[in-house]
């Protein structure tokens, strides 16, 4: 079948201040193909999809469509182009079905919702679509919400499609159910760009790469012809090794005694169910799971920020002592002077202050230091300025505002924090989420380096290759209960994989 | 489409962060396109804007006793907006600081009443302040205990207590503190229970300006209004770095109905020196509208309260020398408004036009 030559892109550049985010950029985007844009954080891709989308108009540079030159200056027009995009950040109405949402904003006289629903359902089955039409958007998982955000865009008669980074929140099943549906869309003669840094995804899906880096194009190849490392190293610029260290630690002592652990949510659900562990100090222990069998509840039950109905979280002393943690706040626990830091999974969020700098992040930890009433800002000043060096955090200064860094940066900065605190437990959940390579590596080698230490590293993560290669033990949450505890250095993808969605039958039966 | 559709006319882009100077100029700019753009009502009534605009000057800030009676308008706003400014930092929209007044000078008045003659001057004027404090503060905290233990809608619920606070003043007024009989009127102070002047102007300046270091210092300079920043910008953050997010929102809110009752003892006790329900005179509203102007800044509320007073006590003469209504100093504070909000949003974006945008590409 012969590529038909959808959307051109010449000599696109576009700049933000001093900032050339995209810099002279050419692009082909094909019909009945599907198009990976591949780069590291802020390469630029966002950028470039955002001006055939309409968000921003390019500085220089000539878009063409079917041979002609176009000029796409709102959402709208890229619509009436046949272009959609759907973007990282679902913009959905909570409180609409999901056909109230799709034919939000259009205006063809009457509002006729059984026909709009019929229409959305005829959309759903000829792609192999999962949604129920009249179900509330609040109702919905992350994947049924990014489901209707794409039925919204083919509705509106989209046949070049454009996803910022879809699987970043899916599990793999709704991955693969994604992956599915893109597919269709192609033999449907459908152009579709998706932008992702997950190589496995590229090599999945996708049928040919462009690559782009700083903002500059680099070379768009067949994915057939190319493989994972030749990706990287044309994402990096150089050859990035693709194993994580391992070491071993000499002496291993336990640390973290969980027992028995069930929290209930506000709805009354069994969000942890019995959940029993122990972390050892100088090991990493990765957490697995489908996203939601109660990673983030585990996480924030230890640290004291969700309420506990049954079970115990104990606490070893350097000195052999334990220490009962369930029933007390946050600030108790640190007042017992135990040694816990977090890195939670919202960053801006929950782990730092967006509108503060660096300083009044690092102050989170320290505020109620010294006597008396007043703040003592010197010493986060100095840890603020010596994380910004050790760690290379882009930033313009330790007062600059955190909301606006990069999202490696913010990482960064809440890492460095984190781990200055020198603690006995180190947790993170989905550390390297939406982080480069390159980021992601300085934060592996970070949790590594404190595993050596004789910290016990708890590692909530969803990319089963860093786990396997990461963690000295992976523990497999399903259904907020313990699937199973593996050896990281023996476990494979498909035993994980597996232990996943053990419960599933027995969920459903009961 | 023609090729004649080109990028717009006109764009928004979104504005890196700017010099804080620069920021500055653009506000004080905007209040000058404000006070220009003031002409238009001034000319509709058929009058020379420069005059009024002299006449407004004149009549506020021409003579000791105007400076006098323009301080005491600006006072209790700047009070107020000080009193409110810790709440709205923390995004607690007290929007009750007109209750808070009133019922801090319930309790001023109290002992003005009947402690008058059983104390001396000083030790009265202590307990007068105190007491309006702690009313002030109680007032406020009602809403926020609600809103830390069931997350009531606090800017309903400090909304309401305003109409709550202002009855009890109806029913002192008619009922138990009543003077002479029907005459609905609370008697008047004794002198022993009024303020003591500074320069001719009731020492309730003074205060306020101390409260103004104070709550800088309180904002930037301490723990407490530390935590009052990051609850503003995540509650979930507070709570992860181990604030008790409940305790802090009440004492924020008891220390701002506390800083509302002081001002409401300045009202009765420096400038009334008697109670009616109208106490409050719209210090509670008008004050949101002085510390939001001024971002919170305590020493920018200093400028905005006097500008606002001046705007009020410069019409009063406007409206007897050239008969132009005194409610033009409500158009014109409304356009400053305007104007002053309106300039946030060139702080935040900048605007680029097509053609000059083509010249910097040729170039």
């Amino acid at each position: 079948m012969e590529k038909k030559c959808a959307i051109e892109m010449k000599g696109i550049t576009k700049r933000f201040g001093q900032v050339t985010a995209n810099d002279s950029i050419d692009l082909r985007i094909n019909r009945g193909e599907i198009m990976a844009l591949l780069g590291e954080n802020g390469s630029g891709k966002t950028t470039l999809m955002n001006m055939l989308s309409g968000i921003y108009q390019p500085d220089e540079g000539e878009i063409y469509e079917d041979g002609s030159r176009i000029y796409i200056r709102s959402p709208r027009e890229a619509y009436e182009y046949g272009i959609g995009m759907i973007h990282q950040h679902y913009k959905l109405i909570e409180v609409f079905t999901a056909t109230q949402n799709i034919i939000l904003g259009l205006n063809d006289g009457k509002m006729d919702i059984a026909a709009a629903e019929a229409r959305v359902k005829e959309i759903c089955s000829r792609y192999g679509f999962d949604i129920d039409p009249g179900k509330k958007v609040y109702d919905m998982s992350v994947s049924q919400k990014q489901t209707v955000e794409i039925v919204k865009v083919l509705y509106r008669g989209a046949d070049i499609l454009i996803l910022d980074e879809p699987t970043a929140v899916l599990t793999p099943q709704e991955t693969q159910k994604l992956f599915r549906v893109l597919r269709n869309m192609k033999e449907d003669g459908k152009a579709i760009v998706i932008i992702t840094h997950k190589l496995h995804e590229v090599m999945d899906v996708s049928d040919t790469v462009t690559v782009l880096r700083k903002g500059k194009y680099i070379g768009t190849v067949n994915t057939a012809d190319t493989d994972p490392q030749a990706l990287t190293d044309m994402m990096v610029g150089h050859a990035v090794s693709l194993n994580i260290e391992r070491p071993r630690y000499p002496d291993p002592q336990r640390k973290l005694i969980v027992e028995g652990l069930t929290v209930v949510d506000e709805e009354g659900i069994r969000r942890l169910d019995s959940v029993s562990f122990t972390a050892n100090t100088g090991e990493i222990l990765g957490v697995a799971g489908i996203s939601g069998s109660g990673q983030k509840e585990l996480l924030e039950a230890i640290t004291g920020l969700y309420p506990v109905k049954e079970g115990s979280i104990r606490f070893i002393g350097s000195d052999g002592s334990e220490t009962e943690l369930v029933g007390k706040t946050p600030k108790k626990i640190r007042e017992t002077g135990i040694g816990m830091a977090f890195v939670p999974e919202d960053r801006l969020g929950m782990g730092l202050v967006g509108s503060m700098g660096m300083t009044g992040n690092m102050l989170l930890r320290s505020w109620k230091n010294g006597k008396g009433a007043l703040l003592r800002k010197k010493d986060p000043e100095a840890l603020a300025n010596r994380i910004w060096k050790d760690l290379d955090v882009v930033t313009p200064g330790v007062d600059y505002p955190v909301r606006r860094l990069s999202g490696g940066n913010v990482q960064k900065v809440l890492v460095g924090r984190e781990i200055s605190s020198e603690p006995a437990v180190l947790m993170t959940a989905y550390a390297v989420r939406g982080l480069d390579i390159n980021t992601s590596y300085t934060i592996y080698s970070l949790l590594t380096e404190q595993k050596m230490k004789g910290v016990a590293v708890i590692y909530v993560g969803e990319d089963l290759d860093v786990l396997i290669e990461l963690a000295d033990r992976i523990l497999v949450l399903c259904g907020g209960r313990v699937a199973g505890i593996v050896d990281g250095r023996t476990a494979t993808k498909e035993e994980i994989g597996l232990l996943m969605t053990h419960f599933d039958s027995k969920e459903s039966g009961e | 489409m023609s090729t004649e559709n080109r990028t717009p006319l006109l764009r928004l882009a979104k504005r890196s962060e700017m010099d804080p100077r620069k920021v500055w100029c653009i506000r004080v700019a905007s209040i000058a396109i404000a006070l220009i753009l003031g002409f238009i009502p001034i000319l509709l009534t058929g009058n020379n804007p420069f005059a009024a605009y002299g006449v407004i000057v004149q009549g506020s800030l021409s003579r000791p006793i105007y400076i006098r009676q323009t301080v005491k308008i600006a006072v209790p706003l700047l009070g107020c907006a000080l009193a409110i400014a810790p709440c709205f930092k923390m995004k607690f929209w007290n929007i009750g600081a007109e209750g808070q007044i009133t019922m801090g000078a319930v309790a001023a008045t109290y002992f003005a009443l009947f402690w008058a003659d059983k104390l001396p001057h000083f030790p009265l004027l202590a307990i007068m302040f105190i007491s309006g404090a702690v009313a002030g503060g109680l007032w406020a905290l009602i809403p926020a205990f609600f809103k830390a233990k069931w997350n009531t809608n606090e800017t309903l619920f400090t909304l309401m207590m305003n109409y709550i606070a202002i009855g009890i003043v109806a029913w002192l007024q008619g009922g138990p503190w009543e003077g002479r009989k029907g005459s609905q009127l609370i008697p008047m102070f004794s002198d022993n229970a009024r303020i003591p002047t500074v320069l001719g102007v009731h020492c309730g300046w003074v205060i306020a300006l101390v409260l103004v270091v104070l709550m800088y210092i309180y904002m930037n300079r301490t723990k407490q209004g530390y935590e009052i920043a990051v609850i503003g910008d995540s509650v979930n953050t507070a709570r992860y770095a181990g604030m008790n997010v409940g305790w802090i929102m009440m004492r924020t809110m008891f220390l701002s109905g506390a800083i509302s009752g002081i001002v409401g003892f300045m009202i009765v006790s420096g400038a009334n020196y008697t109670l009616y329900s109208g106490v409050a005179n719209g210090v509670g509203f008008t004050s949101i509208t002085v510390a939001w102007l001024s971002q919170l800044n305590s020493f920018a509320m200093i400028a905005i309260s006097m500008m606002l007073a001046i705007l009020e006590k410069g019409s009063n003469t406007l409206q007897t020398r050239m008969e132009i209504p005194a409610s033009i100093a409500d158009i014109i504070t409304g356009i400053l408004l305007f104007c002053m909000l309106s300039c946030e949003f060139f702080i935040n974006y900048r605007l680029i036009f097509r053609h000059r945008e083509r010249k910097e590409v040729n170039v």
